[in-house]
């Protein structure tokens, strides 16, 4: 098992807006870079490495690419990341991240995420994406109007035939990020929501109700991972990357199971590098795209048996201070941020707020000393990938 | 009630048999000829072994609901799943022609052809009460 130091989370930074109508997209990511460079004590030009994934600004520009938002930054680098998988992008940059500075390709990572999806009126689940003109996959489905709710829908609804698992326990999940949400005033939707609340909002994508969905936001966030003796020297919490794994899922020629996630591989991946097993997580971020993916995801990471999701879920056990796996403590997508539809971003930052103790008192796990944080992007009916991190307090 | 628009599927050189197919009401899959397994979509190469010996075949066009859901926000609710045909594959396709209420996983479905606005056939499903 590897728990040598490789690296550190040294710096984490979540923009506060969630409409962002007065700025562009490129300054979000600059906005946030800066306030995750602050955040660690460091500086632009201690920056050596840059990561980032298809919502950076100038992702479309040809020719240019992610060299449109270098170059606005003004950064120097002698390492370049461009792994695009979506809303599990942010979590593999990190493990990219340590590896590259353990390989001696660069020693100050910086990783940003931003989008303005709601300033620009986007209706993220409930319509289909734009066609794909080379996806081999496209016309095959695009006529059938995919839509994100619906492919995770899906999934509720196969979970539920097999399972038994009830549309009150996955409300749950949705009350648990509500009761943290309360507490951070950044967060979207701060009202304390009852199971009673989650049935009886409309019907979005059969089981999933409009409460069962995250927020569309607009923001961002970014991170500063950096070599050992970089983070040594500055004066914030250690916090070390010591486990880490990815897998994308996808359909396998039509041998479709829509019950387990790509979290099966990444899970035990990231489990056994980091030499730990669920019981010794203390606090969990994992991606609430929907209430679904919270449930199937923390069965698939180990946390429970398969199908015992749903009763794992409920009774508040996954509220901090009441339950036995606090997760979410910033309000999650569902109630929080869900910036540029990508939400493995705030979920690393979370969980470095956890392990420094710098979450909102009302919702920070005592002595937390673990933490794990799992992206999941793509759409868990379809095609995706998943990825985990285990994160430790030094 | 009214039908909601579809878009057109775009065929492209690996595709032009299933489209055409489609359009004399014939729903196709690809076997390998190499591995003998069935899948969908069709590909050149199979998904499985990676042979290039992979040939079309006629599906019978019934099949059963694994999973569905109903877009309950657009203008005319409307019902994705995912039928499992009797050949073996998943696919992804609408329950059409019957009420979304109706609709349950394990339930029979047999295919119709429906028109997208190119006027392209479009295999879907709907309930099998025969």
């Amino acid at each position: 098992m590897s728990r040598t130091s490789k690296a550190y989370i040294v710096g984490a930074f979540e923009h506060p807006t969630r409409k962002a109508d007065d700025k562009s997209l490129a300054q979000l990511h600059a906005e946030v870079a800066k306030g995750a460079l602050e955040d660690a004590g460091l500086t632009k030009d201690d920056v050596d490495g840059y990561f980032c994934a298809g919502d950076v600004a100038g992702w479309d520009a040809r020719g240019a690419g992610p060299f449109s938002i270098i170059d606005y930054m003004g950064l120097s680098l002698r390492y370049l990341d461009t792994t695009e998988s979506w809303g599990s992008a942010y979590v593999v940059h990190v493990a990219h991240a340590m590896e590259a500075i353990a390989a001696g390709k660069c020693t100050v990572a910086l990783i940003t995420l931003a989008g303005r999806p709601r300033a620009e009126g986007m209706a993220t689940g409930t319509v289909a994406a734009a066609e794909s003109l080379t996806a081999a996959e496209t016309q095959f489905e695009h006529p059938h109007a995919p839509t994100v709710a619906l492919l995770y829908g899906m999934c509720a609804m196969r979970h539920m035939h097999q399972y038994g698992t009830t549309s009150e326990q996955l409300a749950w999940i949705k009350v648990a990020a509500s009761h943290h949400a309360q507490h951070n005033p950044h967060a979207m939707l701060r009202d304390v929501v009852t199971v009673e609340e989650v049935l009886a909002s409309p019907m979005i994508a059969d089981p999933l109700h409009r409460l069962d969905c995250c927020v569309i936001s607009d923001g961002g966030g970014a991170l500063v991972v950096a070599a050992p003796e970089i983070a040594k020297s500055l004066k914030r919490p250690l916090v070390r990357v010591i486990g880490t794994g990815y897998a994308p899922k996808h359909q396998r020629g039509g041998r479709i199971d829509l019950t387990y996630s790509g979290a099966v591989w990444s899970g035990p991946a990231a489990f056994a590098e980091a030499g730990v097993t669920p019981t010794d997580v203390k606090y969990a971020s994992i991606y609430d795209s929907f209430t679904i993916t919270v449930l199937m995801t923390l069965e698939d990471l180990g946390f429970c048996a398969k199908g015992d999701g749903g009763k794992f879920v409920s009774d508040g056990n996954l509220i901090s201070g009441v339950g036995k796996l606090p997760f979410n403590t910033d309000g999650g997508g569902l109630c929080n941020n869900h910036p540029s539809n990508r939400g493995g971003m705030t979920k690393v930052i979370e969980a470095v707020r956890q392990l420094r103790g710098e979450a909102h008192p009302k919702v920070q796990v005592p002595n937390c000393d673990l933490a794990l944080a799992h992206g999941t992007g793509g759409a868990l009916g379809s095609r995706h990938g998943s990825a985990t991190l285990i994160l430790e307090r030094e | 009630m009214t039908e909601r628009t579809i878009d057109a599927p775009h065929p492209n050189p690996e595709t032009t048999r299933y489209w055409a197919a489609a359009n004399e009401r014939k729903l196709l899959l690809k076997r390998c000829e190499a591995c003998g397994q069935p899948h969908f979509y069709p590909r050149a190469l199979c998904p499985f072994c990676f042979s290039d010996r992979t040939a079309w075949q006629e599906s019978s066009g019934r099949g059963t609901i694994y999973s569905f859901s109903v877009m309950r926000r657009a203008a005319v609710p409307y019902v994705l799943s995912y039928v499992t045909l009797a050949e073996g594959p998943t696919i992804m396709t609408n329950i059409v022609d019957c009420d979304p209420d109706a609709v349950r996983i394990g339930q029979p479905v047999r295919v119709v052809f429906k028109t997208s606005d190119s006027g392209q056939l479009v295999p879907m499903f709907t309930l099998d009460r025969t």
